[in-house]
C-alpha cells in the first residue's frame, strides 16, 4: 500500500495518526522534490483535516497549488506558430521538439523544425536524424554558428513554405550564465520580427530537484515560458519540483515526457500527477 | 553551488556568534536550521537526519568543555566542516591504473547527465598527462552520440573506436568488446567507454550495462550524475550500484548556481568518493573533486587553493613569477597585482566563475552570479584611479580618497568599498594559503560571519565608527 492510501486509511478509519505517520508523510513528500517549504504547507493543511473528509482535502491542499492557466497549445490564430524550446543541459529539448513535431504532424497540419543548437557537438545530426525519422524537414544554419541568424532565416522560410507550426530547438544553457540568456532573448527577438512566438516551452528533468525554481525563474524572466514539459517521468523521479514551480510561478505544465521515442509524449494530467507524487 | 546552504549556515552561525554561551536550546535550534538548510539544498532526508544527529551530539560534548560563545561557536563549526569533508569522502582519491595497460575507465548514468562531454573531457585530461586513451563509443541509442563524441575526439586530436554509427543500430556490447582489443593492438594505455543514458528502474537496459561491464572489465566504473539532480538521487544511485555497480561518481554541471545536495547524499549513502567535476561546456572545464575544498565552499570559506591554481595557470610566466616571488618573500598581495592579475585573468574566461571562488558570504557570491564580465573593465578603472601609494597600501584609503577614486572612475563610491572589501578578504586568505595551506586548518581562520564581504549583508550597529575609513563605508551604505 503507497503512504498515500496508508494516511488515507488512516484518516478514515478511527485511529489516530501517530507523530511515526506524520514523519513518513514528511518523508514522503521530501522524497517527491516538492521542496521543505511546500512539504510543511500541506504537513500544516493535512493537519488540520477532519477524518471524514480526509482523502478530498488532502487531495484538495495538493491540487490547490496547481496553477489555474489552462494547459493547451497556445496557437497563432490564423498564422503560423511559432513554438521555442528552451531548458538547462541535457533535459531533453532536442528529443521533446522531435516528439511535438510528430504529434503536430500525425493531427495533420504541416510542420518545420528549426536546427538552433549551434554549439553543441552534433547536435545539429541529431535533430536531422529525428527529422528524417518522423518526415519533418529540419532547416540548419549555414555554419555561422549564430542561432539568431540561423533562427531568423528558419522563420522567414518557414513562412514562405505556409507552415502551420516553426518548431525551434535550442542550445541548452544554465540559467545563471547571463550571455547565454541575452542570446536567447536575442533568438526570440529578431524571430518576432518576422512573427510573433507563440509558445515557449521549458524543459524540466522530472529528477531536478530545488534547482529547477531557479532554472524556471531565470528562464521565464528572460523569454517568458508559457508551459513547462516535465520530461523522464518514466524513471524513478517523481517531478515534485514541477508543483513547486506551478505554485510559485504559475506556469502550467503542459507535456510528460514518458521515453525516447517520439510517441512518448503526453499532456498533463494533474490528476495522476498528483497521486503519482505520494504513491 | 551549495550557495543557499551557505547563506543559511553562515546566519546560523552567526547567530551562535552572537550568543555570549550557547544554550542547548540555541544549539537545538541552530540544528533545525541547519536541517532545513540541507534539505533546500536537495540533500536526501535520511542523510540530513543522521547528519543532523552526529552534529549536535559532537557539539553537545563539545560545549560543556568550553567557556566563550565564540569558541563554542568556532568548535560547532569546526564540527559541521569535519563531517562534510568526511562524508564528502575524505581526501580526493585518483583513478586506479591497471597493472597490465589498458585501464579501462567506463562511464554510467541516467539519459541527459553528460556522459559524452565527459567522456571528452576526460580523455583530454589523462591525454594531457602523457596517456594515450582510446575512446570507445557504445552509446547507439540516442541519436548521433556517436558523432558527437568523434567530433569531440577530433576536436582535441584523440583516436575514437566507433564501428557503428549508432542511432538505435548495432550491438553495444560487441562494439565494447571490439573496443578493447582495438586499443591492447594500437597499444594505447587507457580506454574510456561511454555508454547510453538508462533509467535506473530500466532492468533491461541495466543488463545490458552489465554485459557491456563484463565484456570491458573496467577498472574504474565512473557514475556520472547531474549535480542539480533532487532527491531521486538516493534511488537512482542505489539502482546503479545494485545494477551494475560502480567505483567513483562524477558530479556535472556545476558551473550551474545548484546546492548540489545530491552529492552528499550519493556519496554517504554509496560510500563511493566523488572523483571529478564538470563545470562548464569547454572540454578543458573539468576538474578532480576535492572534499575539503568542497566542504569549505559550502561553509562560506570561498574556494581559495582552487583560485590560486587557476590563476598561477592563467597568469603569464611574468606576473606569475613576480607573484610566486611576492609569496616567497612573504610579501602581500597587493592591489597592485591584482590589477596585473585583472588583464591576464580575463584569458581565463569567466570572471564570475573566479570571483564566486573568492570567499565571502553567499548573499554576496548571489550577486557576482550575476557579474558580467564587462565589470573587470570598471573594476579596472576603479584600481587605476587610485595613486601607486594607495595601491599598495590599500588601509590607507578613507572615505575622502574613495570619494575622489569614485569620482575619477567614474563608478559610485559603494562599488570602490565592495572592491576594497572583497580585495582585502582575498589578500587575508592569499596570506592563509601562503602560511600552512589550505584547508584542512580551517580552525586557524576566523569563521565566515566574522569578516562580512559587504557590512549591510551582516547585522550592523548602529553606531558610527570612530575609523574614518569605516565610517565612510557605513554612510555610504
Ligand atoms: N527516459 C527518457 N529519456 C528521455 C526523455 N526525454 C529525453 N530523454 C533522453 O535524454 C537524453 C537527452 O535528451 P536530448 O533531447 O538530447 O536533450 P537536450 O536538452 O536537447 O540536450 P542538449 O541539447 O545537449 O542540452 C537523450 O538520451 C534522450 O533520449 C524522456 O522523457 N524519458
Ligand atoms: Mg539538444
Amino acid at each position: 500500500m503507497g503512504l498515500f492510501s496508508k494516511f488515507i486509511a488512516k484518516f478514515t478509519g478511527a485511529s489516530a495518526f501517530a507523530p511515526a505517520d506524520w514523519a513518513e508523510l514528511e518523508a514522503e513528500l521530501l522524497a517527491s522534490d516538492i521542496g521543505p517549504r511546500l512539504t510543511r504547507d500541506l504537513l500544516e493543511a493535512a493537519r488540520r483535516v477532519k477524518s471524514e473528509n480526509a482523502q478530498e482535502a488532502m487531495v484538495q491542499a495538493l491540487s490547490s497549488r496547481l496553477c489555474l492557466k489552462s494547459r493547451l497549445p497556445i496557437i497563432n490564430q490564423g498564422g503560423m506558430s511559432v513554438v521555442m524550446l528552451v531548458g538547462v543541459n541535457g533535459t531533453g529539448k532536442t528529443t521533446s521538439v522531435a516528439k511535438l513535431a510528430g504529434r503536430i504532424k500525425a493531427s495533420g497540419a504541416t510542420v518545420v523544425i528549426a536546427a538552433g543548437d549551434t554549439f553543441r557537438a552534433a547536435a545539429v545530426e541529431q535533430l536531422q536524424t529525428w527529422g528524417a525519422r518522423i518526415g519533418v524537414e529540419v532547416i540548419t544554419g549555414k555554419g555561422s554558428g549564430d542561432p539568431a541568424a540561423l533562427a531568423f532565416d528558419a522563420a522567414q522560410r518557414a513562412r514562405a513554405m505556409n507552415a502551420d507550426y516553426l518548431l525551434i530547438d535550442t542550445a541548452g544553457r544554465l540559467h545563471n550564465k547571463r550571455d547565454l540568456m541575452q542570446e536567447l532573448e536575442k533568438v526570440r527577438r529578431v524571430v518576432e520580427k518576422i512573427t510573433p512566438v507563440s509558445e515557449v516551452l521549458l524543459t524540466i528533468d522530472a529528477t531536478t530537484g530545488q534547482n529547477g525554481m531557479a532554472q524556471a525563474k531565470i528562464f521565464s524572466a528572460s523569454v517568458d515560458i508559457t508551459g513547462i514539459i516535465l520530461t523522464k517521468s518514466d524513471g524513478s523521479a517523481k517531478g515534485g519540483i514541477a508543483l513547486a514551480i506551478e505554485s510559485e510561478l504559475d506556469i502550467p505544465i503542459k507535456w510528460i515526457g514518458t521515453g525516447e521515442s517520439t510517441a512518448d509524449l503526453e499532456p498533463f494530467a494533474p490528476e495522476s500527477y498528483i497521486r503519482g507524487l505520494l504513491t | 553551488m551549495f550557495d543557499s546552504l551557505t547563506s543559511h549556515l553562515s546566519a546560523t552561525f552567526s547567530s551562535l556568534r552572537a550568543r555570549g554561551k550557547i544554550s542547548h536550546n540555541d544549539l537545538d535550534a541552530s540544528c533545525g536550521q541547519m536541517r532545513a538548510a540541507l534539505l533546500e539544498s536537495d540533500v536526501a532526508l535520511e542523510v540530513v537526519d543522521s547528519f543532523v544527529t552526529e552534529i549536535a551530539g559532537k557539539s553537545m560534548a563539545a560545549l560543556a568543555s568550553m567557556q566563550s560563545g565564540r569558541n563554542q561557536a568556532q568548535a560547532i563549526f569546526e564540527i559541521v566542516n569535519s563531517l562534510l569533508i568526511e562524508i564528502l569522502g575524505g581526501s580526493a582519491r585518483r583513478v586506479r591504473f591497471a597493472k597490465n595497460p589498458p585501464t579501462v575507465i567506463m562511464l554510467a548514468g541516467l539519459q541527459g547527465a553528460g556522459k559524452t562531454s565527459l567522456a571528452g573531457k576526460l580523455a583530454k585530461f589523462y591525454a594531457d598527462q602523457g596517456n594515450t586513451p582510446l575512446l570507445v563509443a557504445c552509446d547507439l541509442q540516442r541519436p548521433n552520440a556517436v558523432t558527437q563524441l568523434q567530433l569531440l575526439g577530433a576536436s582535441i586530436g584523440l583516436p575514437v573506436f566507433c564501428p557503428e554509427a549508432g542511432n538505435g543500430v548495432g550491438d553495444p556490447v560487441k562494439v565494447a568488446r571490439d573496443g578493447i582489443a582495438f586499443a591492447k593492438a594500437k597499444q594505447h594505455n587507457m580506454v574510456i567507454v561511454d555508454t547510453a543514458g538508462r533509467l535506473g528502474v530500466d532492468t533491461q537496459l541495466m543488463s545490458q550495462a552489465c554485459e557491456i561491464r563484463d565484456a570491458v572489465r573496467p577498472d574504474e566504473i565512473l557514475f556520472v550524475v547531474d549535480s542539480m539532480m533532487g532527491q531521486d538521487a538516493v534511488r537512482t544511485s542505489q539502482a546503479f550500484l545494485d545494477g551494475v555497480g560502480f567505483d567513483g561518481v562524477v558530479l556535472t554541471k556545476l558551473d550551474g548556481d545548484t546546492r548540489g545536495g545530491a552529492a552528499l547524499s550519493i556519496a554517504s549513502l554509496t560510500k563511493r568518493p566523488i572523483m571529478f567535476i564538470s563545470t562548464g561546456e569547454k572540454l578543458s572545464d573539468f576538474d578532480i573533486f576535492y572534499p575539503d575544498r568542497m566542504a569549505s565552499r559550502i561553509l562560506g570559506m570561498g574556494d581559495v587553493a582552487t583560485l590560486a591554481e587557476q590563476a598561477k595557470a592563467a597568469l603569464d610566466g611574468d606576473t606569475s613569477k613576480k607573484l610566486e616571488a611576492k609569496f616567497a618573500s612573504g610579501e602581500d598581495f597587493t592591489l597592485e597585482d591584482f590589477l596585473d592579475q585583472l588583464s591576464a585573468i580575463s584569458k581565463m574566461g569567466s570572471m564570475s566563475k573566479l570571483l564566486g571562488m573568492l570567499p565571502g558570504n553567499a548573499a554576496m557570491k548571489k550577486q557576482v552570479g550575476n557579474f558580467d564580465d564587462g565589470e573587470i573593465l570598471r573594476t579596472k578603472a576603479i584600481v587605476q584611479s587610485m595613486t601607486p601609494h594607495e595601491r599598495v597600501n590599500p588601509k590607507i584609503i578613507n572615505g575622502s580618497r574613495r570619494s575622489r577614486i569614485a569620482l575619477g572612475s567614474g563608478r559610485r563610491v559603494s562599488e570602490v568599498n565592495t572592491l576594497l572589501e572583497r580585495f582585502i578578504a582575498a589578500q587575508k586568505m592569499m596570506r592563509q594559503v601562503r602560511s600552512g595551506g589550505m584547508p584542512a586548518g580551517m580552525g586557524t581562520m576566523a569563521m565566515p560571519a566574522t569578516a562580512p564581504i559587504r557590512p549591510e549583508l551582516a547585522p550592523k550597529k548602529k553606531s558610527k565608527s570612530g575609523n574614518p575609513a569605516k565610517r565612510a563605508l557605513e554612510e555610504s551604505q
